[in-house]
């Protein structure tokens, strides 16, 4: 079905970004613009939502490419959907969040921000909507560049150096990303994401197969897979709204988007068993798990310990992508809803962290003994969807990972307790670098200050800042109970369905 | 033309190949023209003034001729027309550019000679100064060492004057020196009417035939141009200065059309990818030229440790050199974007993986040379000096500025513009027009 509706969708933060530079003057304008472009954004994708479950793929070509047989557009599926709607729906959030993040400390240029913010959201919007390799190549890239202003916002020298390497990694596998894009244009004649592989693939030879198959994984180093990895901690330097949202949400989701896109839009499954990918897949997948929660256990700065439980959790999804088989669609689908629920209740816990550092200047576990009781909203908000990250009831995890054991299960004989035991251990250390934060919080007697007293006050961050990070908590309750909200779980089940498993 | 009888008679012929690069250089003639106005008046002399726009004139007729002319004679007046322009233009500015002046000239003089006995030769055999006689009569020529040695000679005068890599010494002094609206000028039109020339003489005189008989001809000259692209880069990361590391840079980005040029017989989209690139080199180059140039008017700055804090100082010198930059480092939706992916999957046409490598290795070392001029215009942090007074502060001449814009501008039209089917009729018609259609298939 064709529609316009994709374009708009996009044109929002494009239209919003030159705004907000003409509005600089007026910072609360300027925010305005921001709030309305992510509001109309959300509207509208979340209105593609119902025509693409029942009428299929929206499909909105801009022009074709004089490459024949390709086309520059979008093809709205409803794999694709739910990572937009993730997207979108959590950039109004974070918007909110921000305002209130920035103005508490004052930050500098702020209308670059806020600029680039949106370009980086265009990006990751346009990531998720592309019909084929190349157009999503293009908006790839327009998202790694964009968030280079916004990790080094700081602009001190280690913000610089750490932005050097941001882009260092990112624009290398760029490269290899624009390899992989010609070259199975070169193989096939076609780039476009087609549900269960692109068939002409099959007829080249394995050993190009299987190198171009790892190109494809160094192009989606995004997705922080190891030991490609150390860029996303490093990034941590940002301010924090821009580690929630992009380095838990838009481009990290980008790199395991794409490479599901991949495995299952462009391989296949009969090429990745053929070709036995997949255990390479799963092995990297379940490597990153564990040494990923291994790392997070030893950091004491909480963004960074976020990140490392980001570069784990990344990997579930990735692992549910190597389970595709042909029999058992639970893996993929708990890959699939892993993506809007990691990313709901991952950016909780950030803005979380940002609240705490805004609130008391705190960005240690180690000095955040009794904070439970002087920020109470806050730390509830961390506590359940920490205990949801670990798969525990009443925050949406348990439902992904559930699906993601099914799919190890399925498996045959050895490969099936391996895997299954890999997930568990990996929720084990979950928990095990989790809980101290929450002990910590709320049952460790802070040190020093007001001995004895036990009344301690109240401070938490501004309204801004609270409601936003109470309001994606509340909905990773929302996605355990009711996990169609938002109509995600029929869209998983739509795109798993057109797998055709 | 001339009153000559007719085998000798000086012919213009202009077909869609050189009606593009015709536009090209116009094009960008006219903006370096309304641009030099301000900046001229400032770096010059004022008695030079009417010379400099008389020799400015002329290199642009010189330019215009090469273009046009059917006749190897005439391609080797217009050639030292422009040269001679060119050499002098770069002198206006004293000091070390008459140094630097001079080594061109030298240089630029032995190219020169290579290539009239280039075409001394070519007339021994055949008796004629005509290309399109050339080509009809050349095929029976083919084994004569008399042609081969001519075929070289060509290559290796216009390599010299298009400054292909091993023979390029001339060209980061004389474009650091010369005033910033000539560099500009030389940079993006008179490196692309070379190239130009070298595909004119491959395919209109010689035709793919020759080249394909002598097996690796085409493969050399890829791997000339590879290692101008490795080469040209990784000497501009070691630049201070910015306009010679832009010439470093232009020095790699010949290299990319070059690369063209040789992958262009074994597949089509390395000529298409040599076409896009003289555009949308001239228009990159040119913009970063001319935000150089804007940069040295206004702040005196050439050193790009001093850039800090720029971004700030002139938001649209320094944007416009950001956007061309973005676009050469080859990030869509920029022009350089849209070469790279003609001359990957070019090179991949021609089984030729290597020039995929090095393609996407020199993405990265674009990518250090230039994000280090961005990174200081913009987020380095500076010590406010407030030692420059107020007036300075004030923008540029409009004249400066909006030539900068149009091309930065350009650069991202450019770049969807080849994405785009639009260009498909261009290429078509510039394959036939060389005679390549037989044989070669999308």
């Amino acid at each position: 079905m064709e529609l316009m509706t994709p374009l708009f969708a996009i044109l929002c933060p494009a239209i919003a970004a030159p705004l907000i530079l003409l509005s600089r003057k007026h910072p609360n304008i300027r925010e305005g613009w921001t709030l309305v472009a992510s509001i109309a954004m959300f509207s509208i994708i979340l209105s593609m939502a119902p025509t693409v479950l029942k009428e299929g793929p929206i499909e909105c070509i801009f022009f074709q490419t004089l490459f024949p047989g390709v086309y520059f557009g979008f093809n709205v599926d409803a794999f694709g959907l739910i990572f937009a709607l993730t997207a979108s729906s959590l950039w109004i959030l974070v918007s909110l969040y921000s305002i209130g993040y920035m103005r508490a400390l004052k930050e500098h240029a702020q209308t670059r921000f806020f600029f680039f913010f949106c370009w980086a959201i265009f990006g990751a919007i346009g990531v998720a909507l592309s019909a084929n390799l190349l157009t999503f190549y293009v908006f790839f890239e327009i998202l790694t560049v964009s968030t280079y202003p916004l990790v080094i916002h700081d602009q001190s020298p280690e913000a610089l150096s750490a932005g050097h390497k941001y882009m260092a990694y990112l624009m290398t596998a760029g490269c290899f990303l624009l390899f992989g894009v010609m070259m199975t244009y070169y193989l096939t004649g076609t780039t476009d994401f087609t549900p269960g592989g692109i068939s002409a693939l099959g007829s080249a030879s394995r050993v190009i197969l299987i190198v171009l198959f790892f190109c494809f994984m160094l192009a989606f180093m995004k997705a922080a897979w190891m030991p490609f990895h150390s860029w996303l901690p490093t990034a941590m330097i940002a301010p924090t709204p821009v580690s929630a949202l992009l380095h838990a949400v838009a481009v990290v989701k980008a790199g395991v988007f794409g490479i599901v896109r991949i495995v299952c839009y462009v391989y296949g499954v009969d090429l990745m068993h053929g070709l036995g990918l997949w255990l390479v897949l799963a092995c990297i997948a379940g490597f990153t798990m564990i040494v990923g929660s291994f790392f997070a256990i030893a950091q004491d700065n909480l963004k960074r310990r976020l990140a490392y439980s980001t570069i784990s959790q990344l990997s579930y999804i990735i692992l549910g992508a190597a389970l595709l088989a042909p029999n058992s669609p639970s893996g993929i689908t708990g890959a699939m809803l892993h993506i809007p629920f990691h990313g709901y209740m991952k950016i909780t816990l950030f803005m979380c962290a940002g609240a705490i550092m805004v609130a008391t200047g705190k960005k240690n576990i180690s000095e955040m003994a009794g904070i439970g009781k002087q920020m109470p909203v806050t730390m509830l908000a961390f506590s359940i969807t920490a205990i949801g990250m670990c798969g525990i009831p009443p925050a949406c995890g348990f439902i992904s990972k559930i699906y993601l054991c099914f799919g190890a299960w399925a498996l045959q004989p050895p490969y099936g307790i391996i895997f299954l035991s890999i997930i568990l251990i990996s929720s084990l250390l979950d928990v095990i670098y989790f809980f101290p934060i929450i002990y910590t919080a709320f049952f460790r007697e802070p040190e020093g200050e007001g001995s004895g007293t036990g009344e301690v006050e109240i401070k938490e961050a501004p309204i801004f800042m609270v409601v936003p990070l109470s309001i994606t908590a509340i909905f990773s309750i929302i996605f355990f109970i009711h996990p169609n909200a938002m109509f995600i779980f029929e869209l998983v089940k739509t795109a798993v369905a057109s797998l055709g498993l | 033309m001339g009153g000559w009888r007719p085998p000798w008679g000086i012919e213009y012929v202009v077909d869609s190949l050189n009606a593009f690069i015709l536009i090209v250089i116009l094009f960008l003639s006219l903006l370096v023209s309304i641009y030099s106005k301000r900046n001229v008046e400032h770096e010059i002399e004022e008695k030079k003034l009417v010379t400099f726009y008389t020799l400015f004139q002329l290199l642009i007729t010189g330019l215009c001729g090469i273009t046009v002319t059917g006749d190897l004679f005439n391609m080797y007046v217009l050639l030292e027309v422009c040269s001679l322009a060119a050499y002098a233009l770069i002198a206006v500015a004293g000091g070390r550019a008459l140094k630097a002046s001079y080594n061109y000239l030298i240089m630029g003089s032995l190219g020169a000679c290579f290539y009239l006995i280039g075409v001394g030769f070519l007339y021994s055999v055949t008796g004629t100064l005509n290309m399109g006689d050339m080509k009809l009569l050349l095929p029976p020529l083919y084994a004569n060492r008399a042609v081969q040695a001519a075929f070289v000679f060509f290559i290796v005068g216009i390599s010299i004057k298009a400054y292909v890599f091993p023979l390029h010494t001339w060209q980061p002094d004389a474009y650091t020196y010369a005033p910033s609206s000539v560099s500009a000028l030389i940079a993006s039109t008179m490196s692309k009417v070379m190239i130009y020339a070298l595909i004119r003489l491959i395919y209109s005189v010689f035709t793919l035939d020759f080249i394909l008989s002598y097996v690796g001809l085409d493969i050399v000259i890829c791997w000339v141009a590879a290692t101008a692209i490795i080469a040209g880069s990784i000497i501009a990361i070691t630049q201070r200065n910015l306009k010679r590391m832009l010439a470093y840079s232009s020095i790699a980005q010949i290299g990319y059309i070059l690369l063209g040029v040789g992958l262009s017989p074994l597949s089509v989209w390395g000529l298409f990818g040599a076409v896009a690139h003289i555009l949308n080199h001239a228009i990159m180059k040119g913009c970063m030229f001319l935000a150089a140039g804007a940069f040295i008017h206004k702040a005196g700055l050439w050193d790009i440790r001093d850039f800090e804090g720029l971004g700030k100082k002139m938001p649209y010198a320094s944007a416009a050199f950001t956007i061309a930059a973005i676009s050469m480092i080859g990030i869509p939706p920029g022009a350089g974007f849209a070469s790279k992916l003609f001359l990957i999957l070019a090179s991949l046409e021609a089984s030729q993986y290597p020039f995929v490598a090095i393609l996407l290795l020199s993405t990265l070392l674009n990518l250090v040379y230039f994000w280090r001029v961005i990174d200081r215009m913009y987020f380095v942090r500076h010590e406010e000096v407030e030692t420059d007074g107020g007036e300075k502060e004030g923008g540029l001449p409009l004249s400066m500025i909006v030539p900068m814009l149009i091309l930065a501008a350009l650069c991202i039209i450019a770049g969807i513009f080849w994405l785009t089917e639009l260009p498909l009729p261009l290429f078509y018609r510039i394959l036939s027009d060389l005679g390549v259609s037989g044989g070669v298939t999308l």
